[in-house]
């Protein structure tokens, strides 16, 4: 691996300035007409203090697709990810540069209470709060003001996370009695239920076993018709399976974006090659 | 031969101090219990002090007026401390919140007695007499350096995930911090006030130029009010034999509502940390 980056960063420049092209590629435009794009990042500039996190990148996130990010640990795919929301907004000394819009949008724009109701997060490790079950799924809920019947909400979003026939007997007891695979799901629950355009989902699986990966990877499947999904994974046989677009990232560049099946299977640049046959990373 | 005896010697030294430790707090109440115990009865709770030179009577007014002391330190003192915790764990830079962490230490720090004075010259002094409000400001002052410091290592206990959660949902800084992370640190956080409390409850000095002392009932906030340290105090220097009997009743009354406090506390807290349950 440590090999293998000085090669990367003379080539950089020249994958920057490449990967707009690259981006309009999408599948949204190749495999079906009539999907249309639900946010689009143009010339995203990222820095961490003086640290230059993500350069030039460009991603168009198609509506009811499962778009993956994808490459090695501090590539910047979590931090792509994370401005999706505005989530880096929590951290201090960050500053953003270029557009990141939603619906035509800039995010930039709307007020970002909003902006995370419309755009929710699953995080690496699941994050129940210290409450019941119900009151999980109903925070969101409770604190954007929901007129309604909390009960069909909450039994609504359990279902569409596949946790109900697990949890509808025990809605009153403490989260923290679910195993990690349906703490994870419940969290899933839990951003459903304010029903968002976009999941951002942020290595989901990484702390789960087989059995509750396959779980989930089923559940982004039956997601996919109501919700677009943005998924961030370490696992490269996880974006084959569960995603229609892949973007893979180095050093804080978007190498190559293209529909899943041509990434895995004809990638045009060496680089994406070379991490996808495992020759680092 | 003799690197073996140097490790009895210490061993036998660090284990003697810790059984001082442990003995200390048996023997106090050993012999709180052997010279107060048999003075504890329904009339030491119920009844107003015996006219001096009389024997018996009880300390009804001054555990009232203990409990009303300490219904002031929290009134005043809980809610500075709990929403200056919030703020040193939550908001400001560097500097304020160093400033502000460092001058409570201090506060921590400073004699009760001349937080009596303080109190004296703030509350006694203006309005010419002593009073349960005076001296319910100086336990309130000494109460809120330990519920902040407390308050703000609980909350930063807090992980960062649930933080995330919540804004992730939606939620604004506030209403994440009401909504999750106060109620993950409650358990902590109600901990802290107690044991903070109970520490006041047992302060002499910052009452006797506030609260003063009073022979009789206190009604309302104004009068100078009777309170168990300021009783223990003046009955054990007293010159009456009664009086020293009653003293140590007082101070087994005092240690016994001190030590249920912090057992309950402790109790409480060993159920396990508090956002792991709920």
């Amino acid at each position: 691996m440590d090999a293998a980056f000085p090669l990367m960063a003379n080539s950089g420049a020249a994958a920057a300035s490449s990967s707009a092209k690259i981006a309009a590629h999408t599948p949204a435009m190749t495999t079906s007409g009539a999907s249309t794009l639900r946010m689009k990042v143009t010339k995203l500039n990222f820095y961490y203090g003086k640290n230059h996190a993500l350069h030039n990148v460009s991603l168009d996130v198609a509506t009811n697709r499962v778009t993956a990010l994808i490459g090695p640990s501090g590539c910047g795919k979590s931090t792509l990810l994370r401005t999706l929301n505005r989530m880096h907004e929590t951290l201090r000394h960050t500053r953003l540069e270029g557009e990141i819009a939603l619906d035509g949008v800039n995010i930039l724009t709307l007020d970002v209470t909003k902006l995370r109701r419309l755009v929710g997060m699953v995080f690496q490790k699941p994050n129940p709060f210290p409450k019941s079950i119900y009151e999980n799924v109903a925070y969101g809920l409770r604190i954007n003001g929901h007129k309604g019947r909390l009960d069909d909400a909450v039994e609504k979003s359990l279902r569409r996370a596949a946790l109900w026939d697990e949890v509808s007997d025990k809605l009153h007891k403490s989260a923290y009695a679910l195993s990690g695979g349906q703490q994870q799901r419940l969290c899933i629950a839990r951003a459903l239920a304010v029903d968002p355009e976009v999941l951002l989902l942020d290595e989901p699986c990484s702390a789960l076993d087989p059995v509750n990966t396959a779980k989930i990877e089923e559940l982004l499947f039956e997601l996919k018709p109501t919700c677009t999904l943005v998924i961030v994974t370490h696992n490269m046989q996880q974006a084959a399976r569960v995603s229609d677009s892949t973007a893979f990232m180095l050093n804080g560049d978007l190498i190559e974006f293209t529909p899943t099946g041509t990434m895995f299977t004809t990638p045009s640049d060496p680089r994406t090659e070379a991490y996808i046959t495992g020759r680092f990373g | 031969m003799w690197r073996k005896s140097l490790n009895a010697f210490m061993l036998s030294l660090t284990g003697l101090c810790a059984l001082f430790t442990v003995s200390a707090l048996f023997f106090i109440l050993g012999y709180l219990v052997w010279n107060g115990g048999k003075d504890i009865s329904w009339s030491f709770f119920t009844h107003l002090p015996a006219p001096v030179g009389e024997v018996g009577g009880g300390m009804a007014n001054a555990i009232l007026g203990t409990l009303k002391l300490l219904l002031l330190a929290a009134l005043f003192g809980v809610p500075i401390g709990l929403l200056g915790g919030v703020y040193l764990a939550e908001f400001g830079g560097r500097t304020v919140p160093f400033l502000v962490r460092y001058t409570a230490d201090l506060l921590n720090g400073v004699p009760s007695i001349v937080i009596g004075i303080f109190a004296y010259a703030l509350v006694v002094m203006p309005m010419h007499h002593f009073s349960t409000l005076a001296g319910g400001i100086a336990l309130a002052i000494m109460v809120v350096p330990t519920v902040l410091r407390n308050t703000e290592s609980f909350l930063r206990e807090v992980p960062l995930a649930l933080r995330e959660g919540s804004f992730a949902l939606g939620a604004n800084k506030w209403r994440m911090i009401a909504t999750v992370v106060l109620p993950a640190a409650s358990r902590g956080i109600l901990t802290g006030v107690l044991l903070a409390l109970a520490r006041v409850a047992g302060e002499t000095a910052p009452l006797l130029f506030t609260a003063f002392g009073n022979r009789y009932w206190s009604p309302g906030w104004m009068q100078p009010t009777s309170s168990l340290p300021v009783v223990i105090y003046t009955y054990a220097t007293g010159p009456y034999e009664d009086w020293h009997r009653q003293a140590w009743a007082a101070g087994l009354v005092l240690l016994g509502l001190v030590l249920l406090t912090n057992i309950t506390v402790r109790a409480f807290l060993s159920r396990g940390s508090s956002y792991e349950r709920i």
